[in-house]
């Protein structure tokens, strides 16, 4: 249940892409200091959820709460300003820009010119493979190096609650386990974040709760080992009989 | 040689000019997708209060030097573009940001209608001379080859301008928020970034270069009139796309790669077309006469000249629709 230290709260939120209802009436929430996974199938309105949490997609109906405010109204640069941070689907780099330009862009916001400076350090010596390439053009990354960077922009906006949309897609798993780590790292700080995955049996695993979700709407909710360990999640969507 | 080395002198001029409008098409291209066919209009704008202004200041301040009085009409021209160019975005551009493409453009050739008109109301049909505030003795620094003081400083003012464009584009915040926005918007906005601010300030930035841009125009040539933004802009929408539309410096390239082939050509088109030329069994019994006397038919003088400027847009379109310096459009994965 909702708390004092809930940094996230949606109630029964609904989202439409014209006249297709791809979001019918959820409720959920991430409390500080949490990592929360939401799982489900393709279609299922994982992304489009964490889209209307960032203000890139309007709302139906219902109420998005940040910090116990209604930010359902705001337009996505100033949730940024709040303490919102997140990484798209398919990583969303700026092609044109360096790989520098690109983690400074994630401090946009920020003034604290000293900070910024220590907070790229440790972006650094998080991800070491950034740094060798700070200068290149970062559409000429791999993959997995832009996923990297994405992750590296989102930290430096310093965000309260960091949404995470798909970050294993289409990646080595010798490059997943170290996000996995980073994530993990990030969350023992302090961090509360929002995950989203396909990769249900790793996000599971590290998740304090998790959601899962089905043609719009919520059908389980429970702590990560509750529902690694339930039958109708283990066949629907971790892949066993 | 004196020909094409004046022809070269000419050309630099009147390409930095195109370069200035044309930095406004490519930007507002490149973070918008849109062709601002009001652009030329702008520069229009900007020509005419400069020759507002300065017709003011000679009536209530008849002391003034030239330098301070044309700094103050470019000042208040610049101010009065970069307002309009706002307002221009605010109202016309941001509502159909998520219309079908055809919608801003056809809204934007309206634009285009409304500022002549407004312009013709103000000021009128008539040819205005524009006061020759700066000498236009000119100076000879090779035997036969003429540059005035006004041309040298057009030269050296637009390349200060591009070079703080550049700076501002690659060196700054805004700069890089321009270039993420451009990119991306919903990106950008993820960033943090107010994209809205980001495109009114592409506009702002853009309309203060037309104004310079048509203050240099008038003082070079000394008219201004209600439709003389049409040309200019025409030009520097295909300096723009010569260049490589989207991309700054190839609208600077694409600007003085123009002009100089538009002067050079102007320069030669009249004798490279003299049909006494022609061997003399082409040539009329009145032709020979005439060629016999020393003169000349020219079958396409200098006045000509402008359609150097669309049959390179024609060939760019056909053989390199992405312009010398554009990059193949691809995002990689």
């Amino acid at each position: 249940m909702p708390t004092d230290n809930t940094i996230l709260e949606l109630k029964d939120v609904q989202i439409a892409y014209g006249q297709i209802q791809a979001v019918k009436g959820i409720d959920f929430h991430v409390s500080t200091g949490e990592l929360v996974c939401l799982i489900g199938a393709n279609g299922a309105g994982k992304t489009t959820t964490l889209n209307a949490i960032s203000g890139t997609l309007p709302i139906k109906s219902g109420e998005i709460r940040f910090a116990g405010q209604d930010i359902s109204k705001l337009p996505a640069h100033l949730r940024l300003r709040q303490g919102l941070a997140l990484v798209p689907e398919g990583r969303g780099i700026f092609t044109r820009l360096t790989v520098e330009e690109n983690l400074r862009m994630g401090a946009y916001t920020r003034d604290d010119k000293e900070a910024i400076e220590q907070d790229l350090e440790r972006v650094y010596s998080m991800l070491p493979r950034v740094k060798e390439r700070l200068a290149q053009v970062a559409g000429t990354l791999s993959g997995g190096e832009q996923q990297m960077v994405a992750i590296g922009r989102a930290l430096l906006s310093r965000p309260k609650l960091l949404l995470l949309d798909e970050p294993s897609m289409g990646l080595a798993p010798l490059v997943v386990e170290k996000i996995f780590e980073v994530i993990q790292t990030v969350v023992k700080e302090g961090m509360s974040i929002l995950l989203v995955e396909q990769n249900a049996n790793l996000a599971l695993e590290f998740a304090s709760r998790g959601y899962v979700m089905d043609g719009g709407r919520i059908t389980l909710a429970g702590s990560g080992s509750e529902l690694l360990n339930d039958p109708a999640v283990r066949s629907a969507y971790l892949g066993e009989a | 040689m004196e020909t094409l080395l004046q022809q070269i002198v000419n050309g630099l001029v009147v390409g930095s000019v195109y370069a200035l409008v044309a930095l406004g098409y490519t930007m507002v291209y490149g973070i918008l997708g849109l062709i601002n066919f009001a652009h030329g209009d702008v520069l229009m704008v900007g020509a005419l209060v400069a020759l507002q202004v300065v017709l003011f200041l000679q009536k209530a301040f008849p002391l003034l030097g030239a330098v301070p009085t044309l700094l103050i009409a470019l000042t208040v021209a610049m101010a009065v573009c970069m307002a309009l160019g706002y307002i221009i975005e605010r109202t016309a551009y941001r509502r159909l940001r998520n219309a079908p493409r055809l919608a801003p453009l056809i809204t934007a050739i309206g634009v285009s209608f409304l500022l002549q008109t407004l312009a013709m109301i103000i000021w009128g049909r008539n040819y205005h001379s524009f006061p020759q505030l700066i000498t236009t003795t000119p100076l000879q620094p090779v035997e036969g080859v003429f540059i005035t003081p006004v041309q040298i400083i057009i030269l050296v003012s637009s390349a200060l301008l591009m070079t703080g464009l550049i700076l501002l584009v690659n060196k700054t915040r805004l700069g890089r928020a321009m270039r993420a926005t451009a990119e991306n918007h919903r990106v950008a906005s993820l960033m943090g970034v107010d994209t809205n601010k980001i495109i009114a300030t592409t506009f702002i930035i853009g309309s203060a270069l037309a104004a310079v841009a048509g203050v240099m125009f008038s003082s070079n040539y000394g008219v201004a009139h209600y439709a003389m933004g049409f040309t200019p802009g025409l030009k520097a929408f295909t300096a723009a796309v010569l260049g490589g539309i989207g991309n700054l410096g190839g609208a600077m390239v694409g600007g003085v790669v123009l002009g100089l082939v538009e002067s050079i050509g102007a320069g030669y088109l009249g004798s490279a077309t003299d049909l006494c030329h022609l061997p003399s069994w082409a040539q009329s019994a009145s032709l020979i006469e005439t060629c016999a006397n020393g003169g000349s038919f020219e079958l396409l003088s200098s006045n000509y000249q402008d359609i150097f400027a669309f049959v390179i847009l024609g060939i760019v379109l056909i053989f390199r629709p992405t312009g010398l310096l554009g990059e193949r459009v691809s995002d990689r994965a």
